[in-house]
């Protein structure tokens, strides 16, 4: 069987078909059958429309930093990109007039990508293309589309535009459909998280990606773990080291707890996945996490280098402790001097409410 | 009489930018910019901890987040009157150069080049040569099987448009090896950023990240295969490009622009913050006399915003005292873009201007060999030259790291309490040109945060006097023989990388 993947080697587009399976969590035994479905899918490219509203392009820069499959593959071999304003030869009316062909040519088969969150405020009147707000864009695009994904924090859930919601009304996508809408949230979306993604659709179909949403309309593949549940500095959070001053070389791999880090309160899988090829991420890097894919970021999540009173820590306890709770008993254990790292353990719901442990357990 | 022709969305750059442009006697008689988007940084930070600024800011630039969290990084660090160790100076260079480098190849490659390639030339390549050859296969397939998207539509080739097979199948090879190598560049920068997009190590008073020898010796071994693409590759291109196909563009001075230029000077050799000690020095020309350079007075930087969507109290002001509300009701206005003035008149800002004021020998050796005036060849030609002085100094940058650590100098952060009361203003160079932050500090919180991004410069609208803003003066004589054409216009534009 001839690659449909031009330019890669039958070898390549199965080592491609690994990295597949292993960014949706499948074994081994599934390349073949990952390897058939997308040659099957990618006969016809499917066609995509990408528009982005109160956005930096960030997720778009971050898209083409894709590892596999690189950008050339993604943009020319896999995809049929009929609008994109960063990578689009046109400008003008002759790239509008390419959304509309694909909507009356690809009815209900293109994918709908949008990035930024979208102004609702003033008419729409803070984030206009073509002389049409952008609000008034989605909801004529996503009516024909086959699927509408959000991509980055600000079209899922109003970002860093929507800390300025009062005055420009910024908003997630899904707020201005009134419908369920596939999220791809982070400050940006990792490429991984949307190639993925898309690939998924392309080879299980909208119902597999549907069903397979948290709470949050996030896909579980990525967003199903905490960030503090699988983070290399988890020890000493439990040995109940943290980092205080970031000059200090000592504490330079400790706890980022009580810089604000918000690695247990927000849910993505960066510290397996890390970041740009697998280079780094936040933590690893001695900077706190900012919780950039959750629905809090950013206003909620503010003050990015302080820890957080006023919200609860979900997952890690079995019940909710405030962090404020965590950092006040940690400060006195501190004051005292004695071993936190019981503490950490009555933090992560370990040794369970009921009073302190036995020396014993130490 | 004039014809009206509007074009919106610009595309291929950051943003959302509407220009209109009035043609007669096929050239362009008038020109309106117009940024046609708004998130209010500047309101949103009010109110919030000044430490979230350098996180947040990026936010307003995917392409250069790196210089709007240096910039309000430095903004911080007055702020808060922390003293930025050597080694934070020298780290916050790396990034910032890394992500100059992946900036100017995007750009050059991936944003500008299809304005002068007619990408169908490539089926016509009759060559033997088997890199060429799959670039051939893949176009040609493309074409096969009726799917040219995104290459297609486009604007039709025109005059300036280079056509020859080998030439333009050589481009799109070099389009494609591009893409990768600024994936690498980005890379590069997260070995000390952490992240890209959006690096997280950088704090008031400094970095959180602690350099090791590994971090060192990767970042190097990324950075001499990155001079190697920019020495042999991009700038090559770009003097083929400029002294060649795209030389009678130069030569009919096409995006000329308004003579004035302005540079707050990148990359801090000594303490951090000085702009007066920079690598790519500070300084103004003005009135098209390229051989005077005058000393840049922060004190002239007023922002007009008579035909901007902004309330009139909040024009006339310096940054420092600068306000952001808006009007969208406003009689006239027709831009969210202020209109930031030195010294009362327009100035360019980008690569161009900090290498006219820098004065580096190598590119003005080339601008006297190819015509020494502005133009949208001569940006390009500027970010090319420019790209490989970073890229190059920053070997000299880390050597200076390891020396610092060698010393026994390990401070990365002077990691300082948020202050009472404080002010600040960071002035640095984005990768498109001046980028100024300023914070005011009541109550630990912050109370006014103003921003002059580098495209604001450019992009801006007509200020109170009528003085087009430097994108709308570059447009006006741009041939535009077709109207249902204007290839020329979109040329102009995007040679300010805005």
């Amino acid at each position: 069987m001839e690659s449909i993947f031009k330019g890669l080697s039958r070898r390549d587009f199965l080592k491609y078909c690994a990295s597949i399976a292993a960014m949706l969590g499948l074994s081994e035994i599934y390349i073949p059958q990952i390897a058939a479905a997308l040659e099957e899918a990618t006969k016809g490219k499917p066609p995509v429309i990408w528009m982005q509203g109160q956005s930096c392009a960030g997720c778009t820069i971050s898209f083409i930093n894709s590892r596999e499959p690189t950008p050339p593959e993604l943009v020319l071999d896999i995809l049929s990109v009929r609008f994109h304003p960063n990578v689009m030869a046109a400008a003008g009316d002759v790239a509008l007039s390419a959304i509309e062909t694909t909507m009356k040519k690809a009815k209900d088969k293109y994918v709908y990508i949008f990035e930024g969150a979208l102004p609702t405020a003033e008419e729409g009147r803070f984030c206009e293309i073509g002389e049409t707000s952008a609000v008034d864009w989605v909801k004529k695009v996503a009516k024909d589309a086959h699927a509408v994904i959000a991509v980055g924090t600000c079209a899922s859930f109003g970002g860093i535009p929507g800390a300025n919601q009062a005055v420009t009304g910024a908003t997630g996508v899904e707020d201005v459909l009134g419908t369920p809408v596939v999220k791809i949230p982070g400050c940006p979306a990792h490429p991984d998280w949307v190639v993925g993604t898309v690939v998924k659709l392309l080879l299980f179909g909208k119902d597999a990606v549907l069903a397979g949403l948290d709470k949050y309309g996030r896909p579980k593949e990525f967003y199903g773990t905490l960030i503090h549940d699988n983070c290399p500095r988890r020890h000493w959070f439990e040995a109940g080291k943290f980092v205080e001053d970031f000059n200090d070389p000592e504490q330079a791999n400790y706890c980022l707890l009580l810089k604000g880090c918000k690695g247990p309160f927000t849910y993505a899988d960066c510290p397996k996945r890390k970041w740009n090829s697998g280079t780094n991420f936040c933590i690893d890097a001695n900077a706190p996490c900012q919780g950039c894919t959750q629905p809090e970021f950013y206003a909620k999540f503010s003050p990015l280098y302080e820890k957080l009173p006023e919200i609860g820590i979900p997952g890690i306890a079995g019940y909710e402790v405030s962090a404020d709770t965590v950092a006040k008993v940690l400060g006195i254990v501190t004051a005292a001097g004695i071993g936190l790292h019981l503490v950490g353990q009555i933090a992560t719901g370990r040794l369970g409410k009921g009073g302190p442990p036995e020396r014993g357990e130490e | 009489m004039a014809q009206k022709i509007t074009i919106d969305p610009i595309t291929r750059i950051e943003g959302h930018l509407k220009i209109e442009v009035e043609v007669e006697d096929g050239k362009v008689k008038e020109a309106y910019s117009t940024a046609a988007m708004a998130r209010g940084f500047e309101q949103l930070l009010i109110g919030k901890d000044p430490r979230d600024a350098q996180i947040v800011t990026q936010r307003i630039c995917g392409v250069c987040p790196a210089s709007h969290g240096l910039a309000a990084a430095q903004n911080l660090d007055k702020a808060f009157e922390a003293k930025v160790p050597d080694n934070a100076r020298i780290i916050r260079n790396l990034i910032v150069g890394s992500n100059y480098v992946m900036s100017h190849i995007l750009h050059f490659y991936h944003l500008a080049a299809l304005d002068y390639l007619d990408v169908m030339a490539i089926a016509k390549y009759t060559g033997k040569d088997p890199r060429l050859l799959a670039v051939k296969d893949k176009i040609v397939g493309l074409v096969e099987a009726e799917d040219t998207y995104p290459l297609t539509p486009r604007y039709d080739p025109d005059e300036f448009s280079v056509d020859d097979p080998e030439i333009v199948t050589t481009a799109v090879a070099h389009y494609l090896e591009a893409l990768e190598k600024r994936k690498k560049a980005q890379e590069m920068l997260t070995i000390f950023g952490g992240k890209m997009p959006c690096y997280c190590t950088l704090v008031p008073g400094g970095v959180t990240i602690h350099p090791t020898p590994d971090m060192i010796a990767a970042f190097k071994y990324h950075l001499m295969d990155l001079i190697d693409f920019v020495n042999n590759v991009y700038l090559a291109d770009v003097l083929a490009f400029g002294t060649g196909p795209l030389l009678p563009i130069h030569q009919l001075k096409v995006g000329a622009g308004v003579g004035n230029f302005l540079s707050f000077g990148m990359f801090d050799l000594g303490v951090s913050g000085d702009y007066k000690n920079r690598f790519l020095k500070s300084g103004v020309i003005m009135d098209g006399k390229l051989e005077e350079v005058g000393e840049f007075d922060p004190t002239k930087i007023e922002e007009a915003v008579k035909y901007s969507w902004y309330t009139e109290d909040c024009g006339g002001l310096h940054p420092t005292e600068g306000k952001t509300e808006y009007d969208l009701d406003k009689e006239g206005a027709y831009s969210f873009a202020k209109a930031p003035r030195y010294d009362g008149k327009p100035v360019e800002v980008n690569t161009l201007a900090r290498m006219l004021i820098t004065q580096d020998k190598g590119f003005m050796d080339l601008v006297n060999k190819i015509g020494a005036h502005p133009s949208a060849v001569a940006r390009h030609a500027a970010r090319a030259w420019e790209c490989k002085m970073v890229a190059e100094a920053m070997l000299d940058w880390l050597d200076e790291l390891v020396d610092n650590l060698k010393a026994g100098n390990t401070d990365i952060c002077d990691d300082k309490p948020v202050p009472e009361k404080g002010k600040g203003i960071g002035m640095v160079e984005a990768p498109r040109g001046c980028l100024l932050h300023c914070v005011q500090i009541e109550g630990k919180k912050i109370k006014r945060y103003q921003v002059i991004a580098a495209t604001n410069w450019n992009v801006c609208p007509r200020d109170d006097k009528g003085q087009r803003g430097p994108i709308e003066e570059a447009l006006v004589g741009t041939p535009v023989p077709d109207p249902n054409n204007p290839i020329n216009v979109v040329r102009v534009v995007r040679s300010f990388d805005p």
